[in-house]
This record gives C-alpha cells, structure tokens and sequence, in this order.
C-alpha cells in the first residue's frame, strides 16, 4: 500500500477522483439485489433497520477517517483507541449505573485527546501521521493490557449498553428504531453541516495544497489537528456503541482502522487528500458493511474478510488513478 | 582564427525544444585548449540548456557536437564525464560526511585487491590538488567543515581525478564571498595554464572580463555574437544581452496627483536572503522590482508577506511598525500576494473556482459578514475580473493559466487589501489575459491599493512601474525612474554600475 504521507504519493495517486457517488450508488443497489434474492426478509423494515444499527460504528469511524484522509493524513489509531475505550468504560463503571454519564463524557473527552496528541505529533513534530498513529496504536495495545493485567476488569452498566443495543419500539412504518441509528442520522448530519462550513472547505483545500492553503492565510497545523481530533471523537462514540452492542473484550475494535480505511477510499475519497465527500466515505462504510452481510449469507467464511478489504483498497485505488490520468 | 589551436569543442548548429516551445535555435560555439570562454545572456536565453547538452543532460534535436576532434553523440551525463567534460554546478555535489579524497575518487577509487587503497586515493588526491595549486587544503578533510569556496575545488578537483579536458562552471560566484571569488580567479588561471578548457556561464559582467577570452551573448535562444573579450565592453554587451523593442501597449502610469503617502516602508530590513532591504511603497503607485533570478525579488515578497519574514529591520504599514510573522498576520494587515508559482503555491488544484476564490476569505475572516453575501460579492469578483469557466463549480485545474491567475486575483480582492505583491503575475498566460491583468493592477492603484510588483519581463517592468527598484545579491542595487531604459535595469542587475543614484 502506498499509504505514507508526507512524501507526496506519486501523481496517479493523488489525483484520485471521485466521479461523484453514482458508481457507489450503483454497487450499492447491485448488493442489495443480491441479499434480497438470497435473503428476502433482510429488506423487511425491522431487519433493514437492525442492520443500520449494527452498522453505525464503521460508518462513524469511516466518517471520522474522512476528515483525516482528506486532509492528506492517516489515522491508523481508531481500531485500538475503540478497544481501549470499551475496556476503560468496563473497568471505571464497574457496573455501577450512576457512573455511566460521566464514564460517557470521560470517553469523548479521552478520544478528542488522543486525537490531540495524534495531530500534535504529525503537524509540529513533523512525524508523518502514518508513523505516528501507528505508534499511537501499539501504544493504547500496551497500556491497556498493561492497566488491566491482561484480562478485562469491571463490567458495563446496563443504562451504558443501551446505547448500542436497545432500539424505539413500536415505531409506525419502521417497527424498530435502534437508539444507534438515530445517534449515526445526528451526527451524519453534523459531518455533512460541517464539511459545508469555512472549516470544512479549509480542510479539503489543506489536503489538495497546504501550501497554498498556508499562503492564503489557513491555519495549516491546527487545521489538520481538529481533524484528528474529529476522528478521535469518532472512535469514542464508536466505542460506546460497539462495547453496548457486543461488550467488553480486547478484540472490540481490532482491525476497524482498515475497515474505516476501505471504506474511506470505496466512498470515492483520495488518498493524499483534496478530495471526496463525507458522504461517500460513509455510504462506502455501508457499502463494505452490506457486502459482508451478503458474504455471511452466501457462506464465504468470515477469515476472509480482510482479505477482501485489502482487494477493494488495492482496486479502488487502481480503478480511481485510472480515470485521473486518461483525461 | 587562424592562429588558435584547433578547438577542443566544437559545436554546430545546436536546436533544441521543450513541448513544441524553441529553446536553442542554430548555436555555434567552440571552445580552444586553455581558453577561457564565457556565456552571457539574460534569464532563459538558453544558456542552462546549452551547457546541459555539452555536459549529456539533454541530448539535441538539431546539430553536431564535436569534442576533441571526434563527433560525439552523448547518452547521458557519465558519457560525456568518461569523454573528459565535467560539469561544475551551482549546487554541490558532495557527500558532506566524507573527505575530500573519497568525494574526489567517488565511484572510481583505486583498488588493490579488490578493496579500496586508502593510502594511494590519498595521496593522489594530494597530487592533484597539488597541481591546481591547492596545497593548503588536506586531502583526509570532512567536505561538510569545508568554506563554500573549498568545497567548489574539490568539485573541481572530482572532474579532473576524471581527466577532464573541458570544464563547464555555472555561475561559480554566486556562492562565493568576495575575498573567496579571488581565489577562484587564481584557480581558474590555472586551470587555463594546463590546457583545460573552459566554459564559464556568468550573470556577472566584472567576471566575464576579468576572466575570459571570448565571449558569447545567447538571447532567446539564439547566438547573437561571439566575440574577443578584448574587442568588447559591458555597454555593448548589455545592449545585446537585452536587444528588444518595447512594443505592447500598457496602461497609462499614475499621475502624479495619484500618489499618496507612504503605506508600506521598510529600513534596514534582512534575514537569510536579504541584506539591508530600504523601500517605500506609497498608496496609488506600481512599483517594480527588477533584477535577476536569485537577486531576492521573491524573496523581498515572500519576506513582506511573512513567509520567511525578515529577522532584521522595521517594517511600517501606514507609519505604525508591524511585524508579520506569518502569511495569516500579513492578510490581516491588509497584504495580498499572488505567488509566482501558480500551481505550487497559488491555487488548490481540484477546488472549484468558487472555492478557490473564496479560500482567503473562509482562512482568514471566517465570520467576517453574512456567508450568502460573502459568496455573492466572490462572484461579482469572478465575473468583473472576466473569468471564462464553466461555471462556479468546475476545477480550476481545467482552466487556463491566465484565467486561474484571474480566480487568484479574485481571492485576494475579496479581502479589499491595502497592498498588492505580485510575483511574475502574468507568467505563462495568454497575451489577452496578460493585458487583462496589467488593467486590472492599474486599476487597483488607481483605486488607491500600494502595489509592488516583480518581473523578469523587463518589457512589462518598464511598462507597468512608476517607479523600479533592481535587485542585486539580496540587496538593493539602485532605483529608477519611469522611462528608464532595459539597459538601465539590467545594468544595474548584472552590476555594471556601481551604485545607481537615481
């Protein structure tokens, strides 16, 4: 993978277009065709919004990722981060409901933090974001084994896991409701607000051209710093979910910084930065989501996941600087 | 003619073209053993192209290249090495870890037994700066503790450990001190004395006749003369170098009711490329900065913008000393600057136009007014500056030069800035938007702004300034007024004149 920033990946790379999201939509539709034929309820409302539920922490992170990537970095320290948070959750909860809420805010604070120091690193340290979230990564693996003496302390409070497992029933049209899907709408929304904003085209102008960016008066450094820290915030509310859906275990967030990655580059958004849409980074999290699904019911074993992950980045890539350069 | 020995290189005809665009057009030239032949010419009369031809870099599309009295046919620099030409740069080649005698043998150190002799690169390192007469400088030496002027022997040195016969110096002062160019003087003396003949690239005129035998003027890539060097003086080859009719219209100048105060002053002003920088800029004028490439044109804009802002000096906006620090502080002091480098530095590639002409305004005042009327008013920018685009949102990578450098202009007039830098803003556009964008800065002092521009067209320097400053080595050479010659500006660029009392 070509993944190393700050040495400027070579022109085909970077020039990776989206061409907007009709060839996403397109898979889109094309997979759903195939779950419906295999699995004709999956399509029922209830199933339908159970999936959207289940779906919502990729498609958090993906969304988290975006701003990152298209700001011309890489944050590989979200998958970690998740676990960290959820084992941190167990243990200060202690399954004591009165501690959920400030156990909630303690877990965005902290993602905002990591975030912090992520983006610190890369812009003022000058390390690139792929060394440092990488070492951030096997950081938060250590010490959270190290503050847990290998096995997973406390429990979560059942008012914490409802977040990520309890739905609005009785919903008209809809049936069930879960409470994750309504938190991913909200703050899909505010991603979509916010990349409309003054930070958020400052963003993307850093990641086409920072010194441009930089010579018409853009905080460069800073901007890129909030961006980490976006995706830190991502991972928390991530976390919370992922531990309320299939609770405490040091495998909770392992490997989902790739798959917020392959999900990044299928939603049309360039590596290197400048271009793409939140959008798609999170309808390609969706996506990759709705293909495993398809995988699961047509029996291909679930091992081969990454596998799969690995081909898509690999020919999202290819097919994208294809198109850049025959224009 | 007659009496010189025959040439030891000898070039016919030489073309050479870049996408369709004519560098070198028909260039003779030799070269005699132990002559001392210098190229002038102004910025991109093709002097860099030529020498990368003799030296292998380039191969050329037309002519013959004869080099000690065979025809040769160059597939690269280390032919042309192994030939005996070598090829002393602006830029070092050197690993500054390693001593002299490993940088001198680099590639083709004796060996015995297989393995590198110490003892013999040693002391043939010895011997050869021995015959160039550098018995001061030790052959064990770190390069990287050497002075500047040091280092350039043992790049010297390096060509003749090849058994160079011809030696290529591009601009070899331009690092040097003045004590140290002394030096090289000496060397190059020597060099002469041994038969090695040499081509000597120089903007600089006092050097050229110092040194030289024969000079050679290139102007827009052709040969305009050879001649002896004791035959010529620096006026005729000003008039050479520069040789040109100021044709195209410009705008009228400012009257002088136009002028106002003072908006911009700078008194002493230095950092790393710059030494003792004094100017004023006044409300309502075009003042053009002229000079050489490398004199610190770009470099006195980038310093006032706060890109590498000055470490030394007072600069005062409106009478009040300021310091800018960083381009943001600039923008908010009332600066613009339109960079020379439109792609790397002035505009974000895959951003539409709209975003590109907003990008100043979002970086800087985000909250500044209404967002609808901020977008409204970028339009009405777009459109008076006469952007022709598809449409606000198409990439501005798709557009032409001349009409990205409009979107650029745009950008920064949204912020209604105080004061205009322009570096080469009409560099590789179209003639109509050229003459678009000299309107435009005539109409913005006109307006009131304080503008400054750089070029290194000296048609349009005379045609657009009040008034000129040259550049020369980081400094201030001298000021001019409107109506003065090309010859007055290259003159003082090149440093023919002592000091300009305009």
């Amino acid at each position: 993978m070509q993944l190393v920033k700050r040495r400027p990946l070579p022109p085909q790379l970077t020039r990776v277009r989206a061409g907007g999201l009709l060839p996403l939509l397109a898979i889109l539709a094309v997979l759903l065709v195939l779950v419906a034929v295999r699995q004709p309820d999956f399509l029922a409302p209830a199933s339908l919004m159970s999936f959207l539920g289940r779906s919502a922490p990729i498609i958090l992170l993906a969304a988290g990722q975006y701003f990152v990537i298209v700001s011309g970095e890489f944050d590989l320290s979200v998958g970690s981060l998740v676990t960290a948070q959820v084992v941190v959750a167990a243990r200060l909860i202690d399954s004591d409901p009165s501690r959920t809420w400030p156990v909630v805010l303690v877990l965005l604070a902290g993602g905002v933090l990591v975030g912090l120091v992520n983006g610190l690193i890369t812009t003022r340290l000058r390390v690139p974001s792929f060394i440092t979230t990488l070492g951030m990564f096997l950081i938060l693996v250590g010490a959270v084994y190290l503050w847990s003496n290998g096995a997973p302390k406390g429990g979560l409070s059942e008012e914490f896991r409802r977040f990520g497992r309890r739905a609005f029933e009785d919903v008209p049209v809809f049936g069930r409701v879960p409470y994750a899907l309504v938190v991913l709408l909200v703050l899909a929304t505010l991603a979509v607000l916010l990349m409309r904003s003054d930070f958020g085209r400052i963003l993307v102008a850093v990641g086409d051209n920072a010194r441009t960016a930089e010579l018409s008066g853009a905080r460069v450094r800073r901007t890129r710093t909030i961006a980490f820290m976006l995706s830190g915030l991502a991972a928390a509310v991530a976390a919370i979910l992922i531990g309320g859906y299939s609770g405490v275990s040091f495998q909770a967030g392992a490997g989902l910084e790739f798959g917020a990655i392959t999900a990044v580059v299928l939603g049309g958004v360039a590596l290197g930065g400048g271009r793409g849409s939140v959008v798609g980074a999170m309808l390609g999290a969706l996506t990759l989501e709705l293909l495993f699904t398809l995988m699961n019911f047509y029996g291909v074993s679930g091992a081969l996941r990454p596998t799969v992950q690995g081909a898509i980045i690999l020919f999202a890539v290819a097919v994208s600087s294809r198109r850049s350069t025959s224009r | 003619m007659s009496a010189r020995p025959p040439a030891l290189l000898t070039l016919r005809g030489i073309g050479k073209s870049f996408f369709g665009v004519r560098v070198l057009d028909g260039v003779d030239l030799d070269v005699a053993p132990g002559e001392v032949h210098a190229v002038v010419g102004e910025n991109g009369a093709g002097k860099s192209t030529l020498m990368k031809i003799v030296s292998g870099g380039y191969a050329p599309d037309g002519g013959t290249v004869e080099f000690a009295g065979r025809a040769r046919v160059f597939g690269g620099p280390r032919d042309a090495q192994r030939a005996g030409i070598g090829i002393i740069h602006q830029e070092f080649n050197l690993l500054p870890e390693r001593t002299v005698a490993e940088n001198v043998y680099l590639g083709h150190e004796p060996k015995r037994r297989g393995l590198v002799d110490r003892r013999q690169m040693l002391s043939r390192t010895a011997e050869l700066l021995a015959t160039i007469g550098e018995t001061e400088l030790p052959a064990d030496a770190v390069v990287g503790r050497l002075g500047v002027a040091q280092q350039q022997v043992v790049e010297i040195a390096k060509a003749l450990a090849l058994d160079a016969r011809l030696l290529i110096m591009d601009e070899p002062t331009a690092a040097l001190a003045d004590h140290e160019v002394e030096l090289l003087y000496g060397l190059v003396r020597r060099l002469q004395q041994q038969g090695i003949g040499l081509l000597y690239v120089s903007h600089r005129l006092t050097e050229v006749f110092d040194l030289s035998d024969r000079i050679t003027v290139l102007k827009d890539g052709r040969l305009v003369r050879t001649m002896r060097t004791a035959d010529a003086t620096p006026e005729d080859l000003v008039r050479q170098m520069v040789g040109r009719e100021l044709s195209s219209y410009y705008p009228d100048r400012a009257a002088p009711g136009d002028v106002g105060a003072v908006r911009l002053a700078v008194r002493g002003g230095g950092n790393r490329k710059l030494r003792d920088v004094d100017l004023e800029l006044r409300a309502g004028e075009v003042l053009g900065i002229g000079g050489l490439q490398g004199s610190g044109r770009s470099a006195l804009a980038r310093a006032l913008f706060g890109v590498e802002p000055f470490t030394t000096g007072v600069v005062t906006i409106d009478g009040r000393p300021t310091r800018l620090r960083s381009p943001r502080a600039a923008t908010r002091a009332g600066l613009a600057y339109v960079t020379e480098d439109r792609k790397g530095e002035g505009i974000v590639a895959r951003q539409s136009v709209l975003d590109n002409a907003l990008l100043a305004s979002r970086a800087v005042f985000p909250a500044r007014s209404g967002r609808a009327a901020r977008t409204v008013r970028v339009r009405e920018l777009l459109a008076a500056v006469e952007v022709r685009a598809a449409g606000d949102d198409q990439e501005i990578r798709f557009l032409s030069g001349g009409n990205q450098q409009k979107v650029v202009l745009a950008r920064w007039l949204a912020l209604d800035p105080l004061i205009l830098l322009f570096d080469e803003p009409t560099r590789g556009i179209d003639v109509g938007a050229k003459s678009a964008i000299h309107d435009l800065v005539r109409r913005l002092a006109r307006a009131g702004a304080a503008v400054l521009m750089i070029s290194s067209e000296l048609p349009e320097l005379l045609g657009m300034s009040d008034r000129m400053l040259v550049m020369r080595d980081g400094r201030v050479a001298g000021e001019l007024p409107a109506g003065a010659t090309e010859e007055d500006v290259v003159a003082l660029a090149v440093g023919t004149v002592r000091e300009a009392a305009a």
